[in-house]
């Protein structure tokens, strides 16, 4: 498996290359279940944020799949990797297939740059395989002369659909 | 093969004092009997007020498997109807929940309904003059079920006629929704946030279970909530606990906590954890919740309200409240092997919406198909239902703290660690599916 280093930005406006490469990296990190160089691409105020309502627009009071902080998600990360974590004995695995990640929208005064992905994404354990389709919006910034993640959202097409586990990242 | 189908006795077989037959979880025949005898003599929730409103609005769910539709009359009151048509049985409703107007139009052959069910109007009526159509099954409309109960914005049917009254079914254990209700301080819940929809592959009765299980948090959810306290120790000293970790965090406690927590044991299989504390007893306090809650109620009655704990409330046969912070767990079952959970919040009008933030991070961090907890007790039912179909031994234990005399004892507090509740939810089991046979 080979281990691709982060490209460190060539200035400090990223090109829509650069933005696209970044994203289309996430995904690769996380197949290749190397979640703590994944958990590095996110800032430290950062959310991951998987909607339950189609279009939902209110994280706090309405509910979501997910809407977790960096601690939450550092939490998830370290128990994917615990003794006792039944649920993962044996292991998960994922598979992202992404379409060419679009920028959206790119404000370098604001250090603000967002892209949207069109994603199918499978999550297998044992003799069970499972297909979601969905989109992802990353809302990116840079700091210290690196992209980072500030909100990935991920938006699935069956949001309201009953789902059996769902146990690693889109 | 039929073993149990109008057999008491082979039913009642299934249940001793402290254990019972691995059929009652995995054979399909066993379910079918609970679907159409256990669910139909027990009062089963259906769904919440606050869901329909206005007259002509509805929300479809099941009891047991059956489709049923909860809907608000044009006189204000709430009915429960069977959504089938009479006709040729199509489901009346398009859509889970929404406004049918003054009433039903069936989207086949367009008979119309009145919102408590009543036959409104076929097109081409003439073509049933003179056939005897008044004394059909299907002349009375969409059929009604007709025990209905209210009990504040909690609405519950039973199918059958026979069967306990209400008050009898659920006796004293009404106290747990009345503590949930009574902590908006103008007693009023409502449905919000959306709901939690989590497809569990086990027999429903073991989420049932589960609910008073106080032995497995610290062991199945040490991956979980161990790790939450764990990577908190790491935090900075003096770091704000965040509300994540205060909602996780106390899966942890040790034994003694919950044993000292207690369990109290009603009539027909109810009864709930955390007498004296439980694991929702910690959480900081919500800005203005207690002013205004002393304002509503007078400062003594309103420290009565908030002081009670209560864990999980089991309702017999399928749902679960946790009225410190409002909430409502619908274990649906779809088949011997199959159960939709349905996890449902509620706000509590008039009062903070940090409060409702709370019980909304709850449920998505507990209750979620993406929950880390979720998935530890997931793991948990499937590796049984698929255990249980060794033959090396057919039973499931349910021993622990078992005393002879239990039988005829009711609300009463025990060792919170016992699994009484789960025999008594047998017990209830056996009562409501021999009921009538
Ligand atoms: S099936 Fe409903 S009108 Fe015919
Ligand atoms: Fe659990």
């Amino acid at each position: 498996m080979s281990m691709v280093a982060e490209a460190p930005l060539k200035n400090a406006v990223p090109t829509d290359q650069e933005l696209i490469d970044f994203v289309v990296r996430e995904a690769r990190l996380i197949d290749q279940q190397r979640f703590d160089e994944w958990l590095d691409m996110y800032a430290d105020d950062a959310f991951y944020w998987m909607p339950l309502e189609w279009n939902q627009t209110d994280p706090r009071l309405t509910c979501s799949l997910m809407y977790e902080d960096k601690l939450l998600l550092s939490i998830r990360v370290e128990r994917l990797k615990g003794a006792r974590t039944f649920s993962q004995k044996p292991k998960s695995r994922c598979h992202h297939v992404l379409q060419t990640p679009q920028v959206d929208s790119r404000d370098a005064a604001a250090n603000s740059y967002v892209t949207w992905t069109a994603m199918h994404y499978v999550e297998t354990r044992l003799e069970e395989q499972t297909l979601y389709a969905a989109w992802a919006t990353h809302h990116l910034s840079v700091e210290d002369g690196r992209l980072k993640i500030k909100l990935k959202r991920v938006d699935l097409i069956n949001c309201d659909a009953a789902f059996g586990n769902i146990q690693l990242f889109m | 093969m039929t073993r149990y189908a109008g057999n008491a006795a082979a039913l009642r077989a299934l249940v001793r004092d402290q254990e019972v037959h691995r059929d009652v979880y995995v054979s399909e025949e066993v379910f079918q009997l609970e679907m159409e005898h256990m669910f139909p003599n027990s009062w089963v929730y259906v769904g919440h007020d606050s869901q329909v409103p206005n007259p002509g609005d509805y929300y479809g769910t099941t009891i047991g498997t059956q489709p049923v539709l909860l809907v608000r009359h044009t006189d204000g009151k709430v009915h429960v109807l069977h959504n089938r048509c009479p006709h040729k049985g199509t489901r009346i409703t398009s859509e889970t929940c929404g406004n049918t107007g003054k009433f039903f139009r069936c989207p086949y052959h367009a008979w119309s309904f009145k919102t408590d069910g009543s036959l409104l109007a076929i097109p081409l009526k003439k073509g049933y003059e003179n056939t005897g159509f008044e004394q059909s099954h299907a002349a009375p409309g969409m059929a009604p079920v007709r025990h209905v109960r209210n009990y504040r914005g909690f609405v519950f049917a039973k199918i059958n006629d026979g069967g306990l009254d209400f008050e009898e079914f659920f006796g004293e254990s009404l106290s747990s929704f009345d503590n949930m209700v009574d902590r908006s301080p103008v007693g009023q819940l409502k449905v919000a946030g959306g709901v939690l929809r989590y497809m569990h592959n086990c027999n429903w009765k073991m989420l049932v279970e589960n609910q008073t299980d106080t032995c497995h948090p610290m062991v199945a959810h040490e991956s979980s909530a161990g790790t939450v306290v764990e990577v908190w120790k790491k935090a900075p000293p003096g770091t704000k606990k965040p509300m994540a970790v205060e909602i996780i965090a106390p899966f942890m406690s040790p034994y003694e906590f919950f044993e000292n927590m207690g369990i109290r044991i009603w009539d027909n299989g109810h009864g709930h954890t955390g007498v004296h504390h439980s694991i929702h007893s910690d959480y900081s306090a919500v800005p203005g919740y207690f002013e205004k809650m002393k304002a509503a109620y007078g400062e003594e009655r309103a420290k009565a309200i908030l002081d009670e704990n209560r864990h999980n409330t089991v309702y017999f046969p399928n749902i679960m409240i946790k009225g410190p912070i409002q909430l409502l767990r619908h274990f649906k079952p779809i088949a011997a092997n199959k159960t939709l959970v349905e996890s449902w919040t509620f706000q509590l009008v008039d009062a903070p919406d940090m409060l409702l933030e709370r019980t909304l991070m709850y449920n998505r961090l507990i209750n979620a198909p993406t929950s880390i907890v979720g998935h530890d007790d997931l793991e948990m039912y499937e590796r049984a239902q698929e255990g249980l179909h060794s033959n090396g031994n057919e039973w499931v234990n349910l021993q622990r703290l078992y005393s002879p005399d239990e039988a005829e004892q009711t609300n009463v507090a025990v060792n919170g660690t016992s699994e009484w509740p789960m025999r008594h939810q047998f017990r209830a089991w056996t009562k409501f599916m021999t009921m009538g046979m």
